[in-house]
């Protein structure tokens, strides 16, 4: 176990995980820890990946609910909540729907 | 033992300790999918169902939500049309997705003052690892209308845009309809 952080554990995990369970055409991991690193929440956190923000476009999404799609990535990333992951912000989208909204 | 039954389309088991048996997780990998239909085979069968098992599925803390805290839980959420479990508090939210939530309900016209039943987490630590797990949620904040939860910060934006969480909060009488700049025939 490392305890210097740089090397991004946690995004390295997140974004196993989601490309095993995803298949994903595109995936976006951004790290906004720092943004909430002064959080009550994160008193005496030293981590530096707490907060992402996840663009994923995949065909797993097809036919399932925002919540659904939500669900199915926590579920998968619940270990890596347990370790310390506090928030994700989840932007999920089918290849169809990405394509709708440029065409728009 | 015990099956929750939400966890088997997870491909993900488990099973619950008892006094008499451990807890054990079965995960089952994607290239044995034939065992999940044989565990699905075990789902809705009432006589393995027990009460707890009746309990929301949850892959993230199985062991803190305390038969007091979900009954707060459950008569927040029955007897309050929307209910928010957020850190900090509707005037000064402590946390920049808390206060996303409460930005689209204002602007929605919910009176937050009186329309909205608010938990302030942060000040509660049973409610809060009690509240992830009865939602099978792990974030905060978690927004609940009529008893059923809607979602957390992100999905409350995606319906605040698409203009289904109008129709909802209308619908439930906490918000009125905007009347409409371009209506159509």
């Amino acid at each position: 176990m490392a305890s210097q952080q740089e090397d991004g554990p946690v995004t390295a995990s997140i974004r196993t995980t989601l490309t095993e369970l995803l298949k994903p055409e595109s995936l976006e991991i951004i790290n906004d820890s720092s943004k909430h690193a002064h959080h009550s929440a994160m008193r005496g956190v030293s981590s530096k990946e707490t907060h992402f923000r996840v663009n994923v476009v995949s065909d797993a999404f097809a036919g399932k609910s925002t919540m659904q799609r939500h669900r199915l990535i926590y579920g998968a990333l619940s270990k890596d909540f347990e370790a310390g992951l506090h928030a994700l912000s989840l932007n999920t989208k089918t290849p169809a729907e990405v394509a709708k909204v440029a065409e728009a | 033992m015990t099956v929750r039954p939400e966890n088997l389309h997870r491909g993900s088991l488990r099973l619950i300790s008892t006094p008499s048996a451990p807890a054990l997780d079965i995960h089952i990998p994607p290239n044995m999918n034939f065992l999940r239909s044989a565990t699905s085979a075990l789902r809705p069968s009432s006589h393995i169902l027990t009460r707890r098992a009746a309990l929301p599925a949850t892959a993230f803390a199985v062991r803190h939500l305390s038969d007091s805290t979900k009954k707060t839980i459950e008569d927040a959420i029955t007897q309050n049309k929307l209910v928010v479990f957020m850190k900090g508090t509707p005037d000064a939210p402590m946390c920049g997705f808390s206060r996303a939530v409460m930005q689209i309900l204002d602007a929605q016209g919910v009176d937050l003052q009186n329309s909205l039943k608010s938990f302030n987490i942060l000040a509660d630590e049973e409610l809060r690892s009690g509240i992830k797990e009865y939602s099978s949620w792990p974030t905060i904040p978690q927004v609940y209308v009529n008893g059923e939860f809607v979602g957390g910060c992100d999905i409350m934006l995606s319906m605040h845009q698409s203009g289904e969480l109008e129709k909802l909060l209308v619908k439930e009488g906490l918000a009125e309809a905007e009347p409409e700049e371009n209506p159509r025939a």
